[in-house]
Order: structure tokens, then sequence, then C-alpha cells
């Protein structure tokens, strides 16, 4: 938090005050809060929990090599995609996978202007969730091109073909939207980390170490006049990737909605797709920060205020999503079109009925426990619950994309879609892909801003005698 | 300044918190000094003030670069849709300007973005691998719990044993010579 921003809440009076626990454990300084986070980077020696986990995603981020291999050699007619059917767990995933990236923006940025200072615990670590989750996502549009080396056709450049992309088109904006998005997160998630990788080069017992954080540290050393450009940028990216979060999913959603397929061609899609990605991101963000802060004893810095606020966003933003699914339904039955109104119909009681019904008992009913103070401090329930919703929101995608095209206007082109063995070899590669560089990062980068944790110390304040 | 073995970039005094630094600061410019820089752990905006830095320039810069990328993204999808490779879709004009507003945003942000992170970093001078204040081994405490303040041999007031009795009154834990 930059100190532009005083925080609105302070992190010791939170204790004394209405029993809200505080955003840090008292009795932290400026060298505990760098030597306790520094040290998981620094700790020479790995733990074994590390090696497992890591081993493991590792395993799986082989299978993605092996399954993208297998389909760059035979082309995607591996995938079940066929027509009708054409865009199915790919994109379910591309979209998933993009969702839950903007909670890292929405803390990192967003809490950022609207001065929540908790948010400074967890932000580092959300934003590298975005980044991998992007990375994760960007795969499979690329491979569903089926020659993902000519994938640079989608970048309008001058060449002998004399051909240019199509503007008009919603996927063309999709390529504009991701990369700026991967860039922009990348560049605030290097900004953010500038500060600590000068603390690691400091701190640091290793020569490689040493020269490693001091390359990247560029030789940062803390001076006022660079404290106060650094802000000053920080607090303009923010207010850059604030609305930049909210038009990625917004173009994700054009996708769909500059389409006629019934089930697509609605004017509610942006507006849901933003909430659902930020309420699969949250849900992911739990999913990840409960175990961290057990196995790496974060429980000072992680407090329950983290935990419980998380929680009110998810029940929040699922309520919207809830609003979502209510108004597709009204207005496929109130434009007295046939072919809308029966999109509902087929989704509640056709061939897919249990991917629906099943978000909504993952999306809609399961959260609606969170309206319980009990639930919100219980940390097991929050875990399952994130989960859950991880699942929900994976089926809301699947079930808008395979639901709408398999049965569109001709019964004489209906169809059916199945994943095949590398349809989920693939998914569940990405998740061993993003679990793998989560893992090295936890390792190798401090996973939470250890200069902005000094902000929020009470004595950080500055006593100028009035 | 003289790059000669032995000289001396500055004095730099070492403080426990931040309150002692800000005044430290305050005192400093009050006593004529001005060529000097503070060094702290985290951002204090008190700190900037007391030094009496000038207003920087990186919000102009960001508003040239995020302009660029406006006009740029907008034009780059003129010319192509209507100059380069006109083809008609739909029936729509070729210069179908509302289809054009999600990469024109898009690129906005982006030029805005690359504009802050490089303007900053080249207004900081960044990446500057040596700083002579880095030949001070408890400099390393300023990434970390200690804030520091060096006035520079530059500063025409500058005298090793003057200052360096100026900054003994300030109550700094420790006064260093800095080598250049």
């Amino acid at each position: 938090m930059p100190d532009s921003l005083p925080p609105i809440e302070d992190p010791l009076h939170a204790v004394v005050g209405s029993g809200t626990p505080p955003v840090i454990a008292p009795g932290h300084t400026f060298g505990s809060v760098t030597d306790k986070i520094s040290a998981i980077v620094l700790a020479r020696r790995t733990p074994l929990g590390w090696y497992l986990g890591f081993g493991t995603a590792f395993l799986l981020a082989i299978l993605l090599l092996v399954s993208l291999t297998y389909l760059a050699v035979k082309g995607i007619g591996i995938w079940g995609n066929n027509v009708p059917v054409g865009w199915a767990f790919d994109i379910t995933n591309f979209v998933w996978w993009i969702g839950i990236g903007h909670a890292g923006t929405l803390i990192s940025a967003i809490l950022l202007l609207l001065k929540q200072t908790w948010r400074t615990s967890i932000n580092r670590f959300a934003e590298a969730m975005t980044l991998f989750a992007v990375a994760c996502a960007g795969i499979f549009p690329l491979f569903h091109t089926g020659r993902p080396w000519l994938a640079y056709w989608l970048l309008p450049y001058p060449n002998t073909m004399s051909v240019w992309p199509q503007f008009r088109s919603p996927l063309i904006w999709d390529v504009f939207a991701v990369s700026t998005y991967a860039t922009v997160s990348l560049l605030f998630w290097f900004v953010g980390l500038i500060p600590d990788l000068a603390t690691l080069r400091d701190r640091s017992q290793s020569r490689v170490g040493r020269v490693v954080y001091g390359m990247l540290a560029m030789g940062w050393r803390g001076s006022a006049m660079h404290w106060h450009r650094y802000e000053t940028a920080y607090l303009l990216l923010a207010g850059l990737a604030t609305p930049l979060v909210v038009s990625v999913h917004t173009v994700v959603s054009f996708d769909f909605a500059i389409s006629i397929v019934p089930g697509w061609h609605t004017t509610i899609f942006p507006p849901y797709f933003v909430a659902g990605a930020i309420y699969s991101g949250f849900a992911m963000v739990l999913t990840l920060a409960i175990p961290i802060r057990a196995v790496y004893h974060l429980e000072d810095f992680i407090t329950m205020r983290h935990l419980n606020n998380m929680a009110k966003v998810m029940l929040v933003t699922g309520l919207i999503v809830a609003y979502g699914y209510m108004t597709e339904a009204f207005i496929a039955w109130y434009s007295a079109d046939q072919y809308e109104g029966f999109v509902p119909l087929n989704r509640l009681a056709g061939p897919y009925w249990f991917a629906y019904w099943g978000l909504i008992f993952c999306n809609v009913v399961a959260p609606q426990i969170l309206w319980l103070k009990r639930v919100r401090d219980s940390v097991i329930v929050l875990f399952v619950l994130s989960l859950v919703v991880n699942v929900g929101m994976w089926l809301e995608r699947l079930i808008i994309i395979v639901t709408s095209l398999h049965r569109d206007f001709l019964p004489s082109s209906w169809g059916m879609y199945a994943p095949t063995f590398w349809d989920w070899s693939t998914f569940i590669g990405t998740i061993g892909l993003f679990l793998s560089l989560l893992f090295l990062f936890l390792r190798f980068l401090p996973m939470i801003s250890i200069f902005e944790m000094r902000t929020i110390l009470p004595q950080a304040k500055v006593d100028d005698g009035h | 300044m003289a790059t000669r073995p032995g000289a001396t970039y500055g004095l730099l005094a070492e403080f426990d918190d931040p309150t002692s630094l800000v005044t430290a600061a305050a005192n400093a410019r009050e006593a004529g000094y001005r060529c000097m820089d503070a060094y702290s752990p985290f951002p204090i905006e008190e700190l900037h003030h007391a030094l009496g830095s000038h207003q920087t320039k990186l919000p102009m810069i960001v508003l040239i670069g995020g302009l660029v990328g406006c006009l740029g993204g907008y034009a780059l999808q003129y010319w192509a849709a209507a100059i380069a490779y006109p083809l008609n879709v739909a029936g729509k004009p070729l210069h179908s300007w509302p289809a054009f507003i999600p990469v024109t945003f898009e690129c906005t942000i982006l030029g805005a973005a690359l504009s802050a992170v490089l303007g900053m970093l080249a207004l900081n001078g960044l990446p500057m691998p040596y700083h002579p204040v880095f030949n001070v081994p408890r400099f390393a405490l300023a990434s970390r719990n200690r804030f520091f303040l060096c006035i520079e041999a530059t500063d025409p007031k500058f005298d090793v044993e003057d200052t360096r009795r100026f900054l003994e009154t300030l109550n700094p834990l420790e006064v260093t010579t800095v080598a250049d």
C-alpha cells in the first residue's frame, strides 16, 4: 500500500475495536516482517513437502506437454470437438483460466484504489496466480488454431500475403485484450517485486542469490525520489489495470455475445462474465491461500480477516452470477423467440442436465452458507467451498459453450459432444503447469509483498508532531 | 564529481525509525543542504516533502504513452480495414469505427502501462548496478529496517568535518563516510 493512500483502518485498532481480526498480528516490526517472509525464499533447505508438491505438479505439466505434442502431430481431431460443437473443452478451459486471473488484478489494483489495506498480504501471490492462469489460458486458443506455429498470423504485421486481421471480429479483439492483459499483469507484478528483490539481494547468503536477485532488483536502493516515482507509477498502473481487467472478460464475452447462436446472443454477458470471473478468481485465491498459510505458518499475515473478506466477495459475486442465470432464463422466455426459449429448457432437462444442475448447486446453492459467520470463520469449510465454486464456474463455461452449440436452429444438425482422453489430459495438464509455476514462485520469490507489509505496521506512520 | 580512488561520495547517517529520518531530512534542508538523498525500506510520503524534491514528470509521460497507443491502435485498424485490405463484411462500411473501439482501448492501456514502467525506471536511472551508497556494509539494512540520510559531497556546503558534526546533532545511530 503506497504511502499516498493512508490506510483507512488501523491494524492495531482492529483488535481493540469491534472484535474483527486484524490484518496483521500485533507485535511485528519492520525487521520481523522482512525476516519472516524472506526466510521462506532464502532458506537453504527446501522442505520435503515442496518437492512432493512440485514433483506431482510437474508430472501433470509433462502430461500437458505430451498432450500438446500429440495434438501438434495429429491435429485437433484428437479432441472431441466436432460440428456442431466446434468449441468445447478448449474454450471452456480458456475462459475458466482467464476468469481465475481476474481476482489477482482485482485484489492488486481495484482494492488498492479503494484503499483496502487488507489486500496487502494477499496481492503478491494473487498477482502471480493471475500470470500463471493467463499463461494456462493462452495455451488453449493457441492450440485450438490447430497449427499453433502459425499463431502469429493473429497479429497485424506487414506480410507477403498482403492480408490483415479482421478487426471487426471479436476474436481479434480477444487477441489484443488477452495479450495486453498478460503484459500489464506482468509489469504490475514485476514493479511490485522490485523493492522486495532488493531486500532479497541484501539478505541472501549465497553468491548466486545475490547476483540473480541483484540483477532483477536493477540497483534499487530505496531513495526517496525513487519511491515517489515508484508510487506514482504503481498507482497509475493500478488505475490502468482496473478498466483493463473489466475489459478483458467483457471482450471474452463478446466472443459469444456478438454471434447469433441462441444462448450466446445476450447483452447480459459482459457484466455476468466479469462477475463470474471475480467469483471464480476469489475461489481460487482461497483454494491457494488456505493451504499456503497453513504450511508456511503465515497466520500472522493472512489472518481470518482476509479469509472472511474474500468469502464475502465470493458471496456477493456469486449472487450477481445467480442473477445472471435468472436474467438469461427470463430474457429467453420474454424474447418469445422459440430458439432462445428452447435454450434454458434444454439446459434444465436436455442431455446435459446433470452439468446444469451441478452448476446451479455449486454456484448458487452451496455458497449461500457464506451468510453464516460460523462458516466464514471455518477454514476447512471455506476451502471445500472454494473448490466447489471452482468446479461450478468451470461447469458454467462448459454449459454456456456446449449446450448452446449442440442444439441450435436446425434439429437436423443437432449433435452431442463428449470429451476424449486428450481433452481431459490437456485440461489436467494445465492445472499441473499452473501449480508447477506456483511452487517455483513460492520457493524463489517472496509470496507476500514485504515492503507493503512494512507500511501497514503502526510504527510506519511518521509522527509529525500534530 | 571526481572519481579518483579514496574520494568521498558523501556522509551517511543511519536512523532507527521513519520519524527520525523525516525530521533529520527537514533539519538538513533547513541548515542549507541541498544535494542529499534519503533511503528507506518503504515509501514515506513526508520524506519526499522534507527533502524539498520536485514533482515527477511521470504522469505526463504516461498520458503521452496512452495517447500514442490510442491513436496508433486506431490508425492501425483504419489503415488495415479501409486502405490496405478492404473487405466487405455483411455490407458494413469499411471504416466501421464502433468495431475498432475494443482494440483501440487495449492499445491505449498497453501504451500507458509500458510508459509508466519504463518511464519510472528511466527517470530513476535504473537499472544502475553500482552506486556508492552500496559501499557501506550497513546500507544493506536500508531494505530491511533502517533509514538513511546521505549528504553528498557535491553540496556546496559540504565539508567532511562540519557536515559530520552537523549530522551527529540529529541523533543518528551512526554516521559513515561513503567512499566513491
